[in-house]
């Protein structure tokens, strides 16, 4: 059984880099995880090609969610999912949650072996009053 | 339908990563879970990470478990001793 992967996107790459840590650390190995954020120059950014090879590094069968910081982060993630061939389009989603909490969210729905939907949903819970 | 309760030690009470170790622990089992940190609840879905954090529960605290389905002693009996031996020794 694949666990749904996880990839972290922000402008900052400390921010993308702690975000995955905090992942390891409190979820542990047992799912795909990346990250990817910055631009070529050093500066704050994100970037198409950088997304895709994120999405490659932790590719699973069940899918890949995506969390994203603000802004480019959203709209290079669609172009980035737009890029991938059909097949793979369908399996990569991007979870309206705040980066870092979400990112721990999904990862531990994943880790469970919850499908790409649940993974998504759970991630999302932030967002919603648990009353 | 299984029962149980321990108090909670953890010096930070139940913050962000006992909650994850608990909630990882809590999905390896089929049953329904749920936990609270008063006896006559709020009960809360144990396998939701999102919904156990928001109990922002303090040390000290007695934490009542409750499980439903074919392995609820099973589930009840490990989250017991998860919170008895400090979050250690959960799932990997």
């Amino acid at each position: 059984m694949s666990n749904v992967g996880i990839v972290i996107v922000s402008h900052s790459p400390d921010v993308a880099k702690g975000a995955a840590d905090m992942v390891r650390q409190m979820v542990g190995q047992g799912i795909p995880l990346a990250w990817t954020g910055g631009n070529p120059g050093g500066g704050l950014g994100t970037s198409v090609e950088g997304i895709l090879g994120a999405i490659d590094a932790a590719w699973s069968d069940a899918g890949v969610a995506i969390l994203v910081d603000m802004g480019g982060a959203e709209t290079n993630s669609e172009m980035a999912i737009e890029m991938l061939e059909p097949a793979r389009q369908g399996k990569v989603v991007i979870c309206n949650a705040p980066v870092v909490e979400g990112a721990v969210m999904a990862a531990t729905e994943a880790w469970s072996g919850s499908d790409l939907a649940t993974v998504k949903r759970t991630a999302e819970e932030l967002n919603h009053d648990l009353d | 339908m299984a029962d149980g309760q321990v108090l909670l030690m953890h010096a930070a009470g139940l913050h962000a990563r006992p909650v994850v170790t608990l909630t990882k622990l809590a999905k390896t089992f089929a049953s329904r879970i749920h936990i609270a940190a008063d006896a006559e609840g709020p009960w809360v879905d144990a396998k939701s990470v999102v919904r156990v954090m928001s109990m922002r529960t303090p040390a000290n605290k007695q934490l009542y478990f409750r499980a439903e389905g074919a392995d609820a002693d099973a589930a009840v009996a490990a989250l017991v001793t998860l919170v008895n031996n400090d979050f250690l020794g959960g799932p990997e």
